[in-house]
């Protein structure tokens, strides 16, 4: 007997929910030869705001995590992630063109990033923050704090990046308290979707990470002046027209927003970019009288 | 006869002109039972649909503006201090610093004991919204339960009528009302009424809180209403902000459709204030439509149509923000309070 195939609608997600385009917008996901593979809705200005409202209301309660409890989250994003391996590689040698090889490749160095990403979340505080030395009785500490919400867009490149650049831009940013709003891959958002399937089935509070599918030349903009962002990741951004995401520094100077430049495929993962979204606090406190 | 300032009118006396001088309870209740019952489905219905349209950037410019302006600024906690009244009134007489273009709200609402704070930070500011100045209203009569015997009410409105609040925002007696005794609501309004008289003759205007999460049926609302309008009100007004459900727009629709009908028969113009509970520009946007659809554009002076609330204007400045500069604004940009 035969059956109809019943495609998947990717939508948008943002603040735990899965919404498709207020504009109504989508465009045409394809493999690399052209074939059809599914339609993805096309984010408008308005999703991206929508999204910013949603990363600002899931900030606090996410920073107020211990950071024991965010790294168990991050961890088990990593299991969710090898549960769910075959869906991923489908839609990666699918999308990207490659081999099953290469794509289960690419999963593998996705979920192992999350773990080691989500080991750091109770440790780079001691690596980064201090106890200083003071001449008096009491203590002065330097911790690091989370920078807020962070917009960032994912590398784009067709080969290699679909799901580990997203993983390797999002990981580092929220581990340490950040709220993200993220632009996919935009011709191979597929797996970006599903990864924020597994995120909502996850521990992750909604709102924590929030994944816009379309155009960053479109999107980027936008999120780069929105005066209610903090940071800006633009390792995507090295394939927009050349040189505007000089004109995204431009604009998120405006509101001294902090920008890590364009990077070329998955960023590799590092301290660096952890603390690239992280400010240091320094406080004073009293010693006990006991 | 037309007219546009619906002060001055003695208490009662539209009552006594409607339903003649022989003003009993009985000639009360047979009015307001016999006004025709609230098709709810087509109220809710005729709501959902005015707030379905589509406004464009120009009509929003405007929009924006005569939200602020017909605001009343607004503080009603136990924890008020004077400086919180200061801060408020800075706030009420330059909502957004960055733009000096934005217009003063209407009015700020506090309690009555707050009223010579607020007259004070006010100064030469205080006044005519008219006029671009900024009104001190008084929340009074017991509010928000309205629990306290009349000569409790009436002191309490006194006292910031005195203090100098020009507009008294009363609630009715909900259990009073609920219990069907329309006469005991209808005198305590004008006696309240009577209270807002200035030695030179000249009325506080009078809001009256129907208080409508706590009538539970549009019925109720619509008598409450035509009570209201009928013992002298000035404004009538949906809600303290202290029950939930506050504001809604099917019963502020409802409202002011005794308010159009009102005008139908007598040629008067009574306000109307929503509030509590509208926090975002886009609802407050929604109001300003069902009031030019129901009433007609002539309402939405800070003499007809007023919005009660504390949040809103943040929310409304950060649109402001937003189309001034064309990029998305934060609420690190607007104050606090």
């Amino acid at each position: 007997m035969s059956r109809l195939t019943v495609p998947k609608t990717y939508k948008l997600a943002i603040g735990g929910a899965f919404p498709r385009s207020e504009s109504g917008r989508t465009y045409v996901v394809t493999t690399p030869k052209g074939e059809f593979l599914a339609n993805a809705s096309l984010a408008s200005r308005k999703d991206a705001r929508d999204a910013v409202v949603a990363a600002r209301a899931a900030q606090a309660k996410w920073a107020g995590a211990t950071a024991y409890n965010r790294g168990q989250v991050l961890y088990r994003i990593a299991e969710l992630l090898e549960g769910r391996r075959a869906q991923f590689v489908d839609e990666i040698s699918r999308s990207e063109g490659v081999s099953a090889a290469a794509a289960g490749a690419q999963v593998d160095a996705t979920i192992d990033l999350w773990v080691w990403y989500a080991g750091w979340a109770d440790k780079y505080a001691q690596v980064v923050g201090n106890g200083n030395p003071v001449a008096g009785p009491y203590f002065n500490l330097s911790v690091p704090d989370p920078t807020g919400v962070v917009a960032a867009i994912a590398p784009q490149e067709r080969e290699g990046v679909s799901l580990l650049g997203l993983a390797a831009v999002v990981a580092p940013i929220v581990l340490t308290g950040n709220t993200v709003v993220v632009v996919a891959n935009e011709d191979a958002p597929l797996s970006a979707i599903s990864l924020a399937e597994v995120l909502a089935t996850s521990d992750v509070p909604g709102g924590v990470v929030n994944v816009l599918t379309g155009s960053p030349a479109e999107l980027a903009p936008w999120l780069a002046s929105h005066a209610d962002v903090n940071a800006l990741d633009l390792a995507g951004a090295g394939v927009l027209a050349s040189g505007s995401w000089v004109d995204l520094q431009l604009a998120a100077a405006e509101t001294l927003k902090r920008v890590l430049p364009p990077v070329s495929g998955a960023p590799v993962p590092s301290l660096d970019r952890i603390t690239a979204f992280v400010e240091t606090k320094t406080v004073w406190h009293t010693k006990a009288m006991l | 006869m037309t007219i546009d300032h619906p002060v001055a009118l003695a208490p009662a006396d539209r009552a006594v002109r409607l339903l003649g001088g022989d003003l009993t309870e009985k000639a009360l209740r047979l009015h307001l039972e016999g006004l025709a019952g609230v098709d709810a489905v087509g109220l809710e219905q005729r709501a959902a649909g005015l707030a379905t349209r589509s406004i464009k950037t120009s009509s929003k410019a405007w929009a924006l503006d005569t939200i602020i302006r017909t605001c009343d600024l607004t503080t009603l906690e136990g924890a008020d201090t004077p400086g919180k009244v200061r801060s408020l009134v800075a706030k009420a007489v330059t909502p957004d610093a960055s733009d000096p273009t934005t217009p003063r709200v209407a009015a700020v609402c506090v309690y009555g004991d707050m009223v010579p704070y607020a007259v004070e930070a006010l100064g030469a500011l205080h006044g005519d919204p008219d006029a671009g100045l900024v009104s001190v209203a008084a929340v009074a009569t017991a509010f928000p339960s309205g629990r306290a015997s009349l000569d409790i009410k009436l002191a309490d409105t006194r006292e910031a009528v005195a203090a100098g609040a020009d507009e008294i925002d009363m609630v009715i007696d909900r259990g009073a009302f609920l219990s069907g005794r329309y006469g005991l609501v209808f005198d305590q309004i004008v006696a309240v009424k009577e209270a807002c008289r200035r030695p030179d003759g000249s009325y506080a205007h009078l809001k009256v809180i129907l208080e409508t999460g706590e009538l539970v049926t549009y019925d109720n609302v619509r008598r409450a209403s035509w009570l209201a309008i009928l013992a002298g009100a000035d404004f009538i007004k949906t809600s303290t902000g202290k029950v939930s459900p506050a504001a809604t727009l099917p019963v502020t629709l409802l409202m002011l459709e005794v308010i159009r009908d009102w005008h139908r028969l007598t040629g008067e113009k009574v306000g109307m204030k929503p509030a509590g509970g509208i926090r975002a520009s886009k609802d407050a946007v929604r109001y300003l439509v069902t009031v030019a659809e129901t009433v007609g554009e002539e309402w939405l002076t800070p003499h007809l149509w007023r919005f009660g609330a504390s949040s809103l204007v943040n929310d409304v400045l950060l649109q402001r923000q937003k189309l001034r500069t064309g990029h998305y604004s934060g609420p690190d940009y607007v104050t606090v309070d």
